[in-house]
Formats: C-alpha cells, structure tokens, sequence
C-alpha cells in the first residue's frame, strides 16, 4: 500500500511566553487508507502535531510529505489549494461560519475548488449531511445549531472535496456516545470503502482502540506506535 | 479566484452586519451627495457670473487712457544743452481727449480680421444726471445701435422700451433700472444730462434695462453715437472705445498682443485682464468645493476604512476558517475588498440620487436676492461628468480604504486563530 503521509523528524518551538520546544522530532508514516489515532495526556503536543501535519502551522523543523508531495517550504497559497483538494479537517471546537447555513458552510470548500458545478456541489453536500445525520438541518444557519450538531456538520464539510487525508482533532469531543459511535463508523467506511486516510486525535480510548493503529506521545515525543490490543 | 463566490461570503457578511453596513454606506452616500450638491451649484454659480459679465464685457476693448506723460512739454520747446535745468512740480495731464484716433476706420479694418466675431463703438462719457437739486453721478453711452444688438445682445437686457426706439431720433435714452428708480423716472419721462465740461441736454427715457449687475444697472444708460456726441459737443469721427467680441473667446489675450503691435497710441484690454476679480472669484469657488469635497470623502474613507478593521477584527475566526479549508489569500482580499465595494458603490449611487434630487430642489428654490441679479432661482448646473465623477471618486476612496484591512486580512494565520 502507498504512503498517504510521512512525518520526518519534525520539532516545533513555542517561542511565547518564553522558548519551549513542544514537538521533539516526531518521524512517522501513514499508509493510504489507514485509520491511525493519536492519543496522549492533554499537552503532550498532539493538537501542535495536527496542525502541522495539515499544513497550515508552517513554522517547524523537519520535513512533510504527503502523497509524494513535499510540503515543507511551499507557499501559504499552494498550500491553501492543497488543503482545499486534499485534506479534510475537523477542529477540536468545532468551526462553522456563523452567518450561512449548515448547507453553504459544507459547500463552501466545493464551490472554492471548482471541480463541480453549483447544483452538483448542493446535491453532494446534502449527501454528506445525510451520512452525519444533519441533512434535515441543511438550511439553518450555523449559529442556531447545538455544539454536537455543530460538529457533525464540520464532519460533513471535512468530507466535502472527498479528500484523500481527513484529521479531526478530538472529533468526537462534542458529541454523546451514539453520535461518537455514528462518526466512528462514517470514518471506518471511508478508510475502508474509499481508501481514504483518517487521522484523529482522540482521549477517547474506545475510539481509537478501534481504529487501525495507534500513536502514543507523550511530551512532544512518540512513546509507542501500536496496533490496538483487541 | 473564484470572483462570484467571493461576492457572495461579502454579501453575506454585509446583510448579516446590516447596521454597521448602513452606517458605512451613509457614510459615502453623504460625502457623494454633497459633493453633486456643492459641485452642481458652484459650477453654477460660475456659469451664471460668466454669463453676465461676458454678456457685458467685450473680449477685447480699445480705449485711450489719459495718463500724465512723463516727457516734459516744456523740453520739448527748446534743444536741451548741459546747463538747462528744469524743475516741472505738480504736473498736470494734457488737455488730451480720449479719442481713439481714427476710430472709425480702426474700426472697420478690426472688422475684417479673420478671428473677429463683431466690432461695436462707443462713446462714453461722465455725466450728471439731474434730479431736481440732485445730481447723481453717472455714464453715459453711445452706441451703434444695431451693432450693440448685434454684438452684445443689448436688446436682450431691457425691461421695459424697446432699444431700437433709439434709432427713431430725437434726443432719447435708455437707462439701468437702479439708475431710474434712483431718478424715479420711468418710460416717456424727461432727464436732464449735464457733462463734466457743463454742455447740457435733456433726453427722453425710451427705455430700461437691467443686466443684473448694480454697478451697472445703478449708473449707465445709452443712446446713439450721434446724440452723445451732441452732449459732448464732438463730431461725428469721435469715439472713445472699440469693442470687440471675438469667433474663440480663450484666443483674446492672443489678438490683444496682435492688436498692441499694429495700433499705436491705444490701450489694448483683454477680458481675463478687466475680470480677473471674478475669474480669481471662479478659482475660489473651485478651490473650496475641492476643498469640500476632498474632506467629506476623506472622512468617509476613514469611516469605511474603520468599519473594515472592526469587521476583520470580528471576522478572524471566519477568515481562519476559510483559510484552512482551502482559499487562498487573494480569495480572503477580494472578500474584504468587495465588501468595501459594494458599499462604495451602493453609497455613491444613492448618494447620486440625493445629490440629484437636492440640486433639483436648489434649482427651483427662489433666489433671494433676484431683483438684484437678473435670475428667479439659484443657478444649478447638471452635468454628467459630474455624476460620473462622483461615482468614481466614491468606488475610489472605498477602493482605498477597503484594500488595508483587506491586505490585512488575507494575512492573518489560521492557526493562530483556531489555536486559541
Ligand atoms: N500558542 C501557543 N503558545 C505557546 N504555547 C502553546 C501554544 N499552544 C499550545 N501551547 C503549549 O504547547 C503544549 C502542547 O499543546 P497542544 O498541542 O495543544 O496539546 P494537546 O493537544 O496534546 O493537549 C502545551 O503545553 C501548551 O500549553
Ligand atoms: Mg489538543
């Protein structure tokens, strides 16, 4: 199987308020497909970690590639228009723009790449909706809806563009178990059925037993990279 | 850049901050708006002085000053050697009159230059116009009266009478409006008319007339050559001013100089050089609406320009959000700068429309001081250029003061924001 994403030797610094490393060289890979989750003590650097395997915290030692795309050292604008086609990304508190619908806010990145037309987008955004389960809210705005709802509709929105990498950071913070279960699950098709590749930070134990393989750091270093004890 | 779905997340944001829109957009509605208003009336008003005072003055005058010579007649008697000295104190003018020599031949070869339009003549004299035991300082003209009307549109400026009554003869006047209700005399009445060197005459008034101007209107009348002559006791060649009106009136300071070189002895006027007053009056005009103008839109820029940061500053979390999923910097400044845009241009074009409609209602507002000019309402030009120049001044300053903060905005860090 190809590599969907390789991490080499990445160190981050926080320089405010005073300079600390966060990020200790982190080197891992990701394979097309896998459903990999990143777990450790809240601090320990694994949101840092995320963003930078994103793309958008640019400010790190080290090297990122993803798909055999060098990352590390390219523009803010070739990385947005990676990102757009790309990667899916779900925060930790959940984002929605407050002043659309849960429809245009899904559609958004769609309409931004370009690839289908306006009606194609729409029909395909409702779709993605359906399968968080939030299809019927599609035309309330953003700042009507509860957190959980809020979450699932960034789900949505991270699946939009079909990209090949989706991160969520603590995706499933948010919401209760039946929902947590229901987002599970949507991630397990998508790695399976589609060959898409997750990667999630999670505290959620249960979650990320579940997922394929299992990251552990701890003080911006990896403990352990394992398969999940079943 | 997707320009269509930027116009969209901007007209979001600008229904959904409806208020902070409004007051943006009146912002550069008012700038625009008294911009139309003061700029449609100032150019107006110069119209309306350079309409009277053209109508007025000629583009080029003939005339023969009286000036105190500065050679001595009293050297010129004898051949001045080394030891003569002569002490000349209080000198006074010689008994010169202000013929133009030849006046009438002068004029005729004027006539027939290819850059003259028309050429009229005339006499004009000091007077005193008698009322009773008072006498009222005054001039008096005389004209060729067929070629006034034909050169300067006199006929055009009577109120009562008819100009080319004069021409029926016998000893008649037509006076400024100021100066018969000063005389309180009216159509048909007599006045007496007394020169400076005491030759007097009695005139009958065949008519009034106004040009709108109280220096004017308050000491002139005219009748023909002939009948100033008569009072002057002069004969028929005498004439003391050539007046000319020109096919390009901007070609007068031109044809001035020409004329200088081929006639001796005169003094040759353009009209910028007997109107600088008012034509430095039009540069002040023009000054202040820009002076004006340029403030209103500076500080509705600086509104707009303040309006913009505070949506940023509300809008970062938005802007990180966009930005992480995909648009770009330039996808970020468009949203911004159009935004800045449409209330620019929603604010100019109504803007327009109140400055249309006020400038209509000045328009039809009656001028206070009507009887002493010759119009009814305020003088208001409608001009198109205006209209456009208006409406790019405000996409303009918008333009300006919404491409900063939109700048700004396409630089903000993602994860900055979405850190927390
Ligand atoms: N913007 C920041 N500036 C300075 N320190 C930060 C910043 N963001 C996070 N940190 C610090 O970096 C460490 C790792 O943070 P984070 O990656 O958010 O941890 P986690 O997501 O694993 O809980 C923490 O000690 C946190 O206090
Ligand atoms: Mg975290």
């Amino acid at each position: 199987m190809s590599i969907a994403l390789q991490a080499d030797n990445i160190v981050k610094y926080f320089l405010e308020p005073e300079k600390f490393q966060v990020l200790k060289g982190v080197s891992f890979d990701v394979k097309q497909g896998e459903f990999l989750s990143i777990v450790g003590k809240s601090g320990c650097g694994k949101s840092t970690l995320l963003y930078i395997l994103s793309t958008m915290d640019t400010d790190y030692e080290g090297s990122l590639s993803i798909k055999g795309n060098k990352l590390t050292g390219k523009s803010q604008n070739e990385l947005a228009r990676f990102r757009n086609e790309h990667l899916g990304f779900v925060f930790q508190f959940h984002y929605l723009l407050p002043e659309f619908t849960a429809l245009m806010n899904v559609m958004l990145p769609a309409l931004r790449l370009g690839r289908y037309s306006k009606e194609e987008v729409e029909e395909r955004a409702i779709a993605k909706l359906r399968l968080v389960g939030m299809d019927e809210y599609a035309h309330k705005h953003a700042s009507k809806l509860s957190g959980g709802q809020q979450q699932r509709v960034a789900i949505a929105r991270a699946l939009i563009n079909d990209p090949a990498i989706i991160m969520g950071d603590e995706p499933t913070g948010n919401l209760d178990k039946a929902n947590s279960t229901r987002v599970f699950d949507i991630f397990r098709e998508l790695a399976q059925d589609n060959q898409q590749t997750i990667i999630t930070v999670t505290h959620d134990m249960d979650f990320a037993n579940r997922s394929d393989r299992i990251i552990e750091m701890q003080d911006g270093l990896i403990l352990d990279i394992h398969e999940p004890a079943r | 850049m997707n320009w269509k779905l930027s116009f969209k997340i901007a007209l979001t944001h600008l229904v959904t901050k409806k208020k902070q829109s409004m007051i943006a957009m009146l912002g550069v509605m008012f700038g625009i708006s008294m911009f139309i208003i003061m700029i449609s009336f100032m150019t107006g008003v110069n119209q309306f002085l350079e309409d009277i005072t053209m109508d007025n003055t000629p583009h080029v005058r003939i005339y023969k000053p009286i000036e105190i010579q500065d050679r001595k007649i009293i050297s010129e008697q004898r051949a001045p050697s080394e030891r003569d000295w002569y002490v000349v104190q209080h000198q006074k003018p010689k008994n010169d009159m202000p013929r133009i020599k030849n006046g009438l031949q002068v004029m005729a070869s004027i006539e027939d230059m290819p850059e003259v339009k028309g050429v009229a003549p005339l006499v004009a004299s000091q007077v005193f116009y008698n009322n009773g035991p008072v006498q009222i300082p005054g001039t008096i003209n005389g004209i060729d009266v067929r070629k006034q009307i034909a050169v300067f549109g006199l006929d055009t400026k009577m109120d009562f009478g008819k100009l080319e009554d004069l021409l029926k003869g016998g000893d008649m006047l037509v006076m400024g409006k100021g100066l018969a209700e000063k005389m309180g005399v009216s159509v048909g009445d007599r006045v007496s008319v007394t020169t400076p060197e005491g030759n007097n005459l009695t005139l009958k008034v065949a008519g009034i007339f106004s040009f709108g101007i109280a220096a004017m209107d308050e000491t002139r009348s005219y009748a023909t050559l002939a009948t100033v002559q008569k009072i002057l006791q002069k004969d028929p060649s005498y004439i003391t001013d050539i007046n000319i009106k020109m096919k390009d009136v901007n070609a007068a300071s031109v044809f001035r100089k020409k004329l200088e070189n081929q006639i001796p002895g005169v003094y040759v006027e353009d009209w910028e050089t007997a109107n600088a007053s008012i034509l430095a009056g039009d540069k002040i005009r023009n000054i202040l609406t820009a002076v004006v103008c340029i403030t209103l839109l500076t500080v509705a820029g600086f509104g707009i320009y303040n309006i913009m940061n505070m949506n940023i500053i509300n809008k970062m979390k938005d802007i990180a959000i966009l930005k992480a999923t995909g648009f770009q910097g330039g996808d970020i400044t468009g949203i911004f700068l159009l935004q800045s845009l449409m209330i620019g241009v929603a604010g100019g074009v109504l803007g327009l429309l109140i400055g249309f409609f006020f400038s209509y209602l000045l328009s039809k507002a009656p001028f206070p001081a009507a009887s002493f000019f010759r119009i009814s309402t305020f003088p208001v030009n409608f001009k198109l250029s205006h209209y456009v120049a208006g409406l790019s001044f405000g996409f303009l300053t918008t333009l300006f003061a919404g491409y900063f903060p939109s700048k700004k905005a396409s630089k903000i860090d993602p994860v900055q924001i979405i850190r927390g």
